[in-house]
């Protein structure tokens, strides 16, 4: 038992934190976990009623997402050489055979690269807008930075229209760059905006003394400023992936063949006689994983983000 | 190393001029304080000299090269600042070492290794080499940064309060370690503070700052002991020097306004009787509050007297200081 303190909260308010704290995180995880429960399940497990809590696991959605099948009739069936694989296997139950990979596999690669990408490149200008605003003095400072946030001052689809139209005419429609460039200048005025936060933050001080010891300001920016912005980057990054990797109006209005990105596909998978649900949540859970793995490598830069403030100044 | 020389500088910040026709030579190999209160125009001098900013008129020369127009990495000063002054994402090594690997020093590794080492034992921090530099105490931070300053020999070492946030004891110390750096490596220093004590024992030279502009520049015992004017005179000496109208006491010089008495000059047992407020014992001196005709009087008196409050003393001026009415010394 520590020393009497009037900061440190009592036992009895750490429980009931704690209480209150796990109950919001289960009533949270719950639509998670039936999904990726449902992804496990066959057809009929997913829809019958009352619904099942516990069931066999089958990777059946798993393999229904990333395969095309085909019914075969009986004697057509019974002419074939044995299932090869278990994912063979689980198909021939339903008198199908495998006709051929789906289009699962380059819908999520789609997303991956116009997530990242779009990321990458708001980051990338984003830090260097904010720098700029942050240390420099330009002329209509003030009216630039409200004018990058007017921007998200409607929602981006209410222009999706003249969008639409100029992609045509440009030939952006339906291309990587095309939905990169598009998340990118959605995504920018939030980066500008989050990172010129952080980077006020970081004494100029540094950059000086940097200056002094024999650094050109480049050299100072990306030495000693870059460094102390990882925070601030780091959850800047994760803000403008979540967004790029979930948007689905736009990715539905402009792809829909080479570029088109996982979200507007996932639904398309219509199985025979019905929705597959289980493919459906299995396809849901994968495209998961991605944001999940990258907010859990960024997730020391956001717990330090918390910190920063308490070290000595 | 090299002599610095600043002439008929100007800087505004806006409206308001923080720096007015500066011209101050900073001899090579001296220590030279700038004194003065907050907004005098101190750190302004330092950021000039450093590059960090350019002056809206005037020269800046280092070693008789003018570098005016030069960015900081050009002109070779080394800086210590009041604070924030470590890269916190780097270890107190790698701190240390940044200087020398700037791309205009660009030293070989096992140099680097070796004057981090020199330095580190100079400051008392080999043990913290690989600490976090935000691991660190007050005071071992403001000790890496001046050897951050310390690893390299540049023109000139530019000191801006370096020890105004550490606690006493360290204080002490480190004005004696300064001391010894100088000696040592005969380097040039511009130190700036507004702690009298530091100018008083570090100091080769003391250039007093008001509002931008230098009103004198001398040996800290010139400035001391010849003031030129009242503002000077009162930039130095603890307790404060006694202002009072020359009239009180006879033989003021003529055209003299004010008369300014420092302990020293305010002879105890004889002449005009004041009367004792407040004793105050701070151990190796015993300062002495007095009211001599409604004008107070702070003076120092033997460490154990027996006065109290309520006494009466008699007291005499002794070769004090006659500033004329608009505050400049006269005699």
């Amino acid at each position: 038992m520590s020393a009497y303190s009037i900061t440190e909260p009592s036992s009895r308010a750490k429980w009931t934190a704690g209480i209150l704290v796990t109950l919001y995180a289960v009533i949270t995880m719950v639509p998670l976990l039936w999904i990726v429960a449902t992804g496990f399940k066959t057809p009929s497990d997913a829809i019958s009623y009352p619904p099942k809590v516990f069931f066999e696991p089958t990777v059946e959605g798993y393999v229904n997402v990333f395969t095309t099948r085909t019914r075969l009739s009986p004697e057509a069936l019974a002419a074939l050489p044995p299932p090869a694989n278990f994912a063979e296997e689980i198909v021939r139950q339903y008198d199908m055979v495998i006709a051929g990979p789906s289009r699962f596999g380059e819908r999520f690669l789609n997303s991956v690269i116009i997530g990242f990408g779009s990321t990458f490149l708001s980051i990338f200008l984003g830090t260097l807008a904010a720098y700029a605003f942050s240390r420099f003095k330009i002329p209509l400072k003030d009216d630039l930075l409200f004018f990058i946030l007017s921007t998200r001052m409607m929602p981006p689809i209410a222009v999706a229209i003249p969008i639409f139209l100029m992609y045509r005419q440009l030939g952006l429609s339906d291309t990587h760059l095309g939905m990169i460039l598009l998340y990118t200048a959605v995504n920018i005025s939030l980066a500008v905006w989050l990172l010129k936060g952080f980077i006020d933050e970081i004494p100029r001080e540094y950059e000086e003394a940097a200056l002094i010891d024999g650094y050109t300001r480049f050299q100072a920016f990306y030495k000693v400023v870059l460094p102390q912005a990882a925070t601030g980057i780091a959850s800047t990054a994760i803000f403008c992936l979540i967004f790029a990797w979930n948007e689905y109006a736009f990715a539905v209005l402009l792809t829909s063949g080479t570029a088109q990105t996982a979200p507007p596909f996932i639904p398309t998978i219509i199985g025979v006689g019905g929705q597959d649900w289980p493919a459906v949540a299995a396809g849901a859970t994968l495209f998961l994983v991605p944001v999940m793995v990258f907010t859990i490598l960024l997730r020391k830069h956001l717990l330090r983000g918390i910190t920063f403030g308490a070290v000595r100044k | 190393m090299a002599e610095v020389e600043l002439r008929d500088v100007t800087k505004a910040f806006g409206s308001s001029v923080a720096i007015e026709d500066l011209s101050l030579t900073v001899p090579d190999g001296a220590f030279v304080v700038l004194l003065g209160p907050t907004g005098a125009g101190k750190t302004t001098t330092l950021r000039l000299i450093s590059g960090l900013e350019r002056p809206d008129k005037g020269t800046i020369s280092i070693g008789g090269r003018n570098v005016t127009s030069e960015t900081p990495a050009q002109r070779d000063v080394a800086m210590v600042f009041q604070q924030y002054s470590l890269y916190p994402h780097m270890t107190v090594r790698e701190n240390l070492a940044f200087p020398l690997r700037s791309p205009i020093l660009r030293t070989p590794e096992d140099e680097i290794r070796q004057k981090v080492h020199a330095v580190a034992e100079v400051l008392r921090i080999a043990h913290k080499l690989d600490n976090k530099a935000t691991a660190l105490s007050g005071g071992e931070m403001q000790r890496v940064s001046i050897g951050r300053a310390l690893v390299r020999q540049p023109s000139i070492y530019l000191m801006d309060e370096p020890l105004s946030s550490l606690d006493a004891k360290l204080r002490a110390e480190l004005r004696v370690e300064l001391k010894r750096i100088h000696a040592d490596l005969g380097a040039t220093l511009l130190y700036v503070t507004h702690d009298q004590i530091e100018a008083m024992t570090m100091a080769t030279h003391v250039g007093v700052l008001d509002h931008g502009r230098l009103v004198q520049f001398g040996t800290p015992r010139e400035i001391y002991e010849r003031p030129v004017s009242l503002y000077v005179a009162g930039r130095l000496g603890l307790p404060r020097i006694n202002l009072l109208p020359a009239g009180l006491f006879a033989g003021a010089p003529a055209g003299a306004r004010t008369i300014g008495l420092r302990p020293e000059h305010i002879v105890q047992g004889a002449g005009k009787p004041a009367h004792v407020v407040r004793v105050e014992h701070l151990g190796d001196q015993t300062r002495l509050h007095l009211t001599l005709e409604g004008h107070d009087i702070v003076t120092l008196t033997d460490v154990h007297t027996d006065l109290e409050p309520g006494d009466t003393v008699a007291v005499e001026p002794r070769n004090p200081l006659y500033f004329d009415a608009s505050g400049a010394c006269i005699a």
